[in-house]
């Protein structure tokens, strides 16, 4: 152990060594930057590289975009993989590396900013500033002065159709999601390949929405009277001899269809969730309600529904944080035209077909107003949980 | 009602609840085009061998609707995007769980804050840096934003199974001479494994079925086009045509699918150390 002490900072050799391995990291780092920042960078990496080899008319294919453009594709991820993550290692390491030579008290105070460095640079450009921009953004005009216009539309009647919607959703996609929740987990709970019957609620989770909408979309279809069901629900609703119904479509009846998509996911992540919690319950406390004579639906309305309060609430926000921000599923089935429009959607077509980045902006921010709430709830509650 | 046979029942009808619509789905991705739309795919079970069975609707939407550009440009933008910010998590996890240092508190505090900023509130200020920059339409461009975007998160969960690392490990290390730099690479990174791993499926799926911010910072452009664009893409150009919309939607899931099925444990492990105390 004295040996290792003594060899403690030498043993990665002597300053120059990283001193030099850290410049040459740094050139290879820098042109690999340029490589990934140029659009065309992967091509026309590759396209130099097959210069040298003598194959001049592959480079000429691959600068007017075709040949082989997926290698170039390739060596830009194995770039971006190299610089990305062995650039930050390198950075990691040469730095750490450098600063223990110094004098015990700088090093101890520089190298924990190493370390947060990269994380704090990055949230400060991608979060922390383009928060604040927004929310400053929301004030202004498209010349840049201070208006209160884009707040003001937020009255209009087409924005509090968005309202309702947004509320709907927090309410039907949250219940709903936490209700089916705690009835799959409790089911699955009691039968004996639980794990396996999980895994068919659980699935959905891996799909994305676009895909799950894809889905329902097809259960939802809808063909004139005539013509045959070929839309799951249709083909029953009709078995029973009603019309069909444009499910996905017709207002009013495409909200709950929408939601729909969104509880069927969703069910899988509090299933599991409260599949855990409620083994967590002690058995002591199982067996003794059940000792003093309580039916099964009391022993879990009463018995086990109290002990995971903590968790139902913790899954309860997270679901509704989902709701408030849904846009997926709504841009997919509709875009928000039939009368199913959402802050987030409607955010997207201010943005991109209206560009009016003043009222997106008052819409980001009303959804970061919304969710603000929901999420303390969340974060406290999670705490104390973890200080149980 | 223990194990009962309602019970096994009810269970039984929720999972085939469960199942049918995906399954709908992949089975019609495999019918021919026009009897997908004149009988209902559950006749496949009785009457199997009329069906037509084909791979055309495949073929057709890999080739000619861009899914299989799309499926590589899905790899290209989630691989870097889940393995870039564990990297830089684990580091900053790590200071802010073991290396005191003035202000780590509230700067710690901070960040966890950041989860509460919906993504929404970035999107106008980074989408019109990266068209001063040159960064849109880029796989850099949308790299960097998952990268940050997924950091509140990482750096959170990766603290949360830090901080319980048991104290003695540390404090031999650095009897033993080590310094915090090889304490994290020798010890705490081999440790937090299942840690990383619980995220990095996280993210990967994230990153994969994301829609929002492949849209607005990468645009629809056929040659960066990622699955879940291309796929919406395809909802909004042939909505009607089923047997393409069923074969692209069944590609944008089966690496999610898979990677889902092979790990689930390793999520479920990540899903529960962020929602419930074990």
């Amino acid at each position: 152990m004295a040996v290792d002490r003594a060899q403690g900072s030498g043993s990665y050799g002597s300053s120059r060594t990283v001193l030099v391995a850290s410049l040459v990291g740094l050139i290879l780092a820098i042109i690999g930057i340029t490589v990934l920042i140029d659009k065309e960078g992967g091509q026309k990496l590759l396209a130099s590289v097959y210069d040298l080899l003598g194959n001049a008319a592959g480079a000429e294919a691959l600068r007017n975009g075709q040949g082989d453009q997926f290698f170039a594709k390739l060596l830009l991820v194995a770039i971006a993989l190299l610089v990305g993550v062995g650039g930050i290692w390198l950075l990691f390491t040469s730095l750490s590396l450098l600063v223990e030579r110094l004098r015990p008290s700088i090093r101890d105070r520089l190298l924990p900013l190493i370390f947060i460095a990269p994380a704090v640079l990055l949230l400060g450009i991608y979060l922390v500033y383009p928060a604040v921009r927004t929310v400053i953004g929301s004030f202004q005009d498209e010349a840049g002065a201070f208006t209160l216009d884009n707040w003001e539309s937020l009255t209009d009647p087409a924005f509090l159709e968005i309202l309702r919607n947004n509320i709907l959703w927090l309410l039907i996609g949250t219940s709903g999601s936490v209700g089916l929740g705690l009835l799959t987990a409790a089911l699955f709970d009691r039968i004996r390949r639980e794990s396996l019957a999980k895994i068919f609620v659980f699935l959905p989770l891996a799909i994305s929405l676009v895909g799950a909408t894809v889905i329902w979309k097809f259960v939802y279809a809808w063909q004139p009277p005539s013509q045959p069901q070929f839309g799951l629900l249709n083909a029953v609703w009709t078995a029973f001899g009603f019309e069909p119904i444009p499910w996905a479509t017709q207002f009013p009846i495409n909200l709950p269809s929408e939601m729909l998509i969104l509880i069927w996911l969703q069910t899988g992540f509090a299933m599991v969730v409260f599949s855990a919690a409620i083994k967590g319950v002690s058995s002591e406390i199982i067996e003794a309600a059940r000792l003093d004579g309580a039916s099964e639906r009391q022993l879990f309305l009463k018995v086990i529904v109290p002990q995971i309060r903590g968790t139902i609430v913790t899954v309860t926000t997270t679901i509704a944080i989902v709701t408030l921000k849904i846009f997926d599923i709504v841009m997919s089935i509709s875009g928000g035209r039939n009368h199913d429009d959402v802050v987030a959607v409607r955010m997207f077509a201010e943005m991109f077909q209206f560009f009016n980045d003043g009222r997106a902006a008052a819409l980001a921010t009303v959804l970061f107003i919304a969710v603000l709430p929901v999420m303390i709830l969340n974060l406290r509650n999670f705490r104390r949980q973890a200080a149980m | 009602m223990l194990d009962s046979l309602p019970l096994r029942i009810s269970v039984l009808v929720i999972c085939v609840l469960w199942t049918v619509p995906t399954l709908g789905l992949f089975i019609s991705s495999f019918r021919n085009p026009q009897l997908i739309t004149q009988t209902g795919w559950w006749t496949v079970f009785l009457h199997p061998f009329e069906q037509g069975w084909t791979l055309q609707n495949y073929e057709q939407v890999i080739g000619s609707n861009g899914m299989g550009e799309a499926f590589l440009n899905s790899l290209i933008v989630t691989i870097p995007a889940t393995v870039i910010p564990i990297t830089i998590a684990a580091f900053a996890a790590y200071a802010f769980a073991w290396i005191p240092f003035r202000g780590r508190g509230v700067l710690f505090i901070l960040v966890v804050a950041l989860l509460v900023v919906p993504l929404q509130m970035a999107l106008i200020p980074v989408l019109q840096l990266y068209s001063g920059l040159g960064l849109y339409g880029t796989f850099v461009g949308v790299w960097l934003a998952h990268t940050a975007f997924g950091l509140p998160l990482a750096i959170f969960l990766l603290y949360n199974f830090m901080s319980q690392l048991p104290r003695d490990l540390f404090e031999s290390a650095s009897i033993d001479g080590a310094s915090a730099f090889q304490t994290f690479i020798r010890i705490v990174l081999p440790l937090s494994i299942p840690a990383l791993g619980a995220f990095a499926i996280f993210q990967f799926l994230w990153v994969w079925n994301d829609l929002l911010v492949a849209l607005v910072f990468l645009g629809p452009g056929a040659d960066v086009r990622v699955m879940p664009t291309a796929l919406f893409n395809l909802l909004g150009a042939y909505g009607g045509a089923w047997h393409l919309l069923t074969a692209g939607a069944f590609l944008t899931m089966i690496v999610p699918l898979l990677v889902f099925l092979a790990l689930q444990r390793a999520f479920v492990r990540g899903i529960l150390a962020g929602s419930v105390k074990s």
